[in-house]
């Protein structure tokens, strides 16, 4: 049988697998705070990120779902480990390096958006929460 | 004389190139064909040695350019059984040809109330410009639906069919299913309804032999790069009468007899419908590409496509939890196996290949109409053509079997 092993045998490495194969706080959240969706049309990943926000503002719990590649749904799992705790102020200066780092491999330029759909879902998400919020 | 891939391969210097310490597996001609020498060095002579503007030029090399550009479209011409080179237009690619027909015929003969007719299986080039001109013209695109193993449901189509269909326009074959339409028939009762009929040839074309009158179309449009030649050249073939009732699609030189203040009139065919200073060197390269295709036989290409597709449809439905897409191997399928692994997208699939060296296409194979009926958000896709082997074939069963253990 063919063995890869090169370059996208370590992008797949043992775990984003894992968080493909048994994704973390996957499911849907009920009551919360912030509900957002987004899709890739052009290779059909498909994230949506759920939040439940504590009386300090801060996120108490997290839940994301969806489908699409390996790496898309590694990310947006790693993606919720992280955000629970956080301020909505921290969420937004999250960056795509820091979501990089969590997957811990590079990615080529096409295969960049499917890394980063998570985080582009979860900031929108926020912000849609901050506008719909603002006082006056 | 018979068809020996061996030595086909060597007219292609590209499948000598290494990819990640493996030989290249290219498998994704669907997307785009390599190209054999006779094509890269017809380039290379006309810019080492003929290089200059056609048509007006009263020089050697502009003679040389011209006799070559002009001899292109001849040989296009009966490549496809045309009546002759007035019925050539070169364009950029398959979509702009495809897009010349929707804007000079469409919006001068599309009218409120109208219909055209596109199936389920159409590429985005033959869908949205058909779209997007009904919309202008307040007409209203209808789809013919598939069958359940990805043909053209026949019954559905013809019924769409009635007096206020004016264009039909379908693809040859299915960049996705691989499916071959039965194009004569369904022009015939495009026909019987006073419609005129469009094939997207892109498919179509560079796989199997085309006769345009045999088949009758009014319309063909189809790509260059996707048969030996180079990008940057599509053809539009178009019934003589007709193209002589359509205005142009694009303004300029070359396309021009009389300039006036207030008016102009405009050149014969095809310059009619090739404003600018066209792709000269894609052309002869076209042409090459033509005369290398014609010298293999259109019949043995077509034969040993079906040997591969029949040998990859076996082995991948052989790997558990393949699911393989269009109908079976024979005569309604062409050289392209889509399919998904259960567990693993697509892009997944293509990263884990590219690793062993072969190249296959992953997304939604610009036919979002299609993955949305199919309930898929992206498919693998491998291509085959006339430099692809059996044991490429095996080695693509291989990778899919070993992706599945990896990803799922």
């Amino acid at each position: 049988m063919t063995e890869f092993g090169g370059d996208a045998e370590a992008m797949y490495r043992e775990h984003i697998l894992d968080h493909y194969k048994h994704p973390r706080n996957f499911g849907v959240l009920e009551g919360a705070d912030i509900d957002h969706r987004e899709d890739n049309p052009l290779c059909g990943d498909d994230i949506r990120m759920m939040l439940k926000l504590d009386g300090d503002g801060r996120v108490a719990d997290v839940r994301f779902h969806g489908r699409g590649c390996a790496i898309s749904q590694a990310s947006a799992s790693m993606l919720t480990e992280r955000a629970k705790g956080l301020t909505l102020e921290a969420i937004k200066g999250l960056q795509r390096d820091d979501l990089l780092q969590m997957l811990g491999i590079t990615v080529s330029p096409v295969r960049l958006k499917c890394a980063i759909l998570s985080l582009v879902v979860l900031r929108d998400g926020v912000e849609l929460y901050e506008k719909s919020h603002a006082p006056g | 004389m018979s068809f020996d891939v061996e030595r086909v391969r060597k007219d292609f210097p590209i499948l000598d190139r290494m990819v990640k310490g493996r030989r290249l597996v290219y498998l994704d001609s669907a997307a785009t064909t390599q190209k054999p020498t006779p094509v890269l060095e017809a380039m290379a002579r006309y810019y080492a040695r003929s290089n200059a503007n056609v048509h007006r030029s009263i020089h050697t090399l502009g003679e040389e350019a011209t006799e070559a550009y002009v001899g292109a479209h001849e040989t296009v011409a009966r490549f496809i059984g045309a009546r002759g080179l007035e019925e050539i237009v070169f364009t950029k690619n398959c979509t702009e040809a495809i897009n010349t027909v929707a804007y000079a015929w469409g919006l001068t003969n599309l009218e409120r109330g109208d219909e055209v007719v596109v199936t389920r299986m159409e590429h985005h080039a033959n869908f949205v410009p058909w779209q997007q001109i009904a919309r202008a013209k307040g007409a209203t695109l209808r789809i013919a639906p598939l069958d359940a193993e990805g043909r053209v449901d026949l019954e559905a189509y013809g019924a769409l069919l009635g007096r206020r269909t004016k264009i039909v326009a379908f693809t040859g074959m299915s960049n996705v299913l691989g499916t071959i339409t039965p194009a004569r028939e369904m022009i015939r009762m495009a026909h019987d309804a006073g419609a005129v009929a469009l094939v997207d040839g892109a498919q179509s074309v560079p796989h199997t032999k085309t006769d345009v009158r045999a088949l009758d179309a009014d319309f063909l449009a189809f790509s260059g790069h996707k048969m030996l030649g180079p990008t940057g050249i599509g053809v539009l073939y178009g019934k003589m009468d007709l193209l002589e009732r359509m205005p142009p699609f694009q303004f300029g030189g070359e396309m021009i007899r009389r300039v006036e203040d207030e008016n102009s009139s405009w050149n014969d065919l095809p310059w009619k419908f090739e404003a600018g200073t066209p792709m000269i060197a894609e052309a002869i390269g076209l042409a090459a590409a033509v005369d290398y295709l014609n010298g293999l036989g259109m019949d043995n290409v077509r034969e040993h496509e079906e040997r591969l597709v029949a040998k990859a449809y076996a082995a991948l439905a052989a790997v558990p939890g393949v699911t393989l897409y269009g109908p079976k191997p024979g005569p309604e399928r062409g050289g392209v196996v889509a399919f998904n692994v259960e567990g693993a997208h697509a892009h997944d699939l293509a990263s884990l290949f590219d690793d062993a060296g072969i190249a296959v296409r992953a997304g939604h194979h610009c036919a979002q109409p299609l993955m949305r009926e199919l309930d898929v958000p992206s498919a693998a896709r491998a291509s085959f053509y006339v430099y692809n082997t059996e044991a490429e074939v095996e080695a693509l069963a291989s990778a899919v079997a070993r992706a599945r253990e990896v990803l799922a």
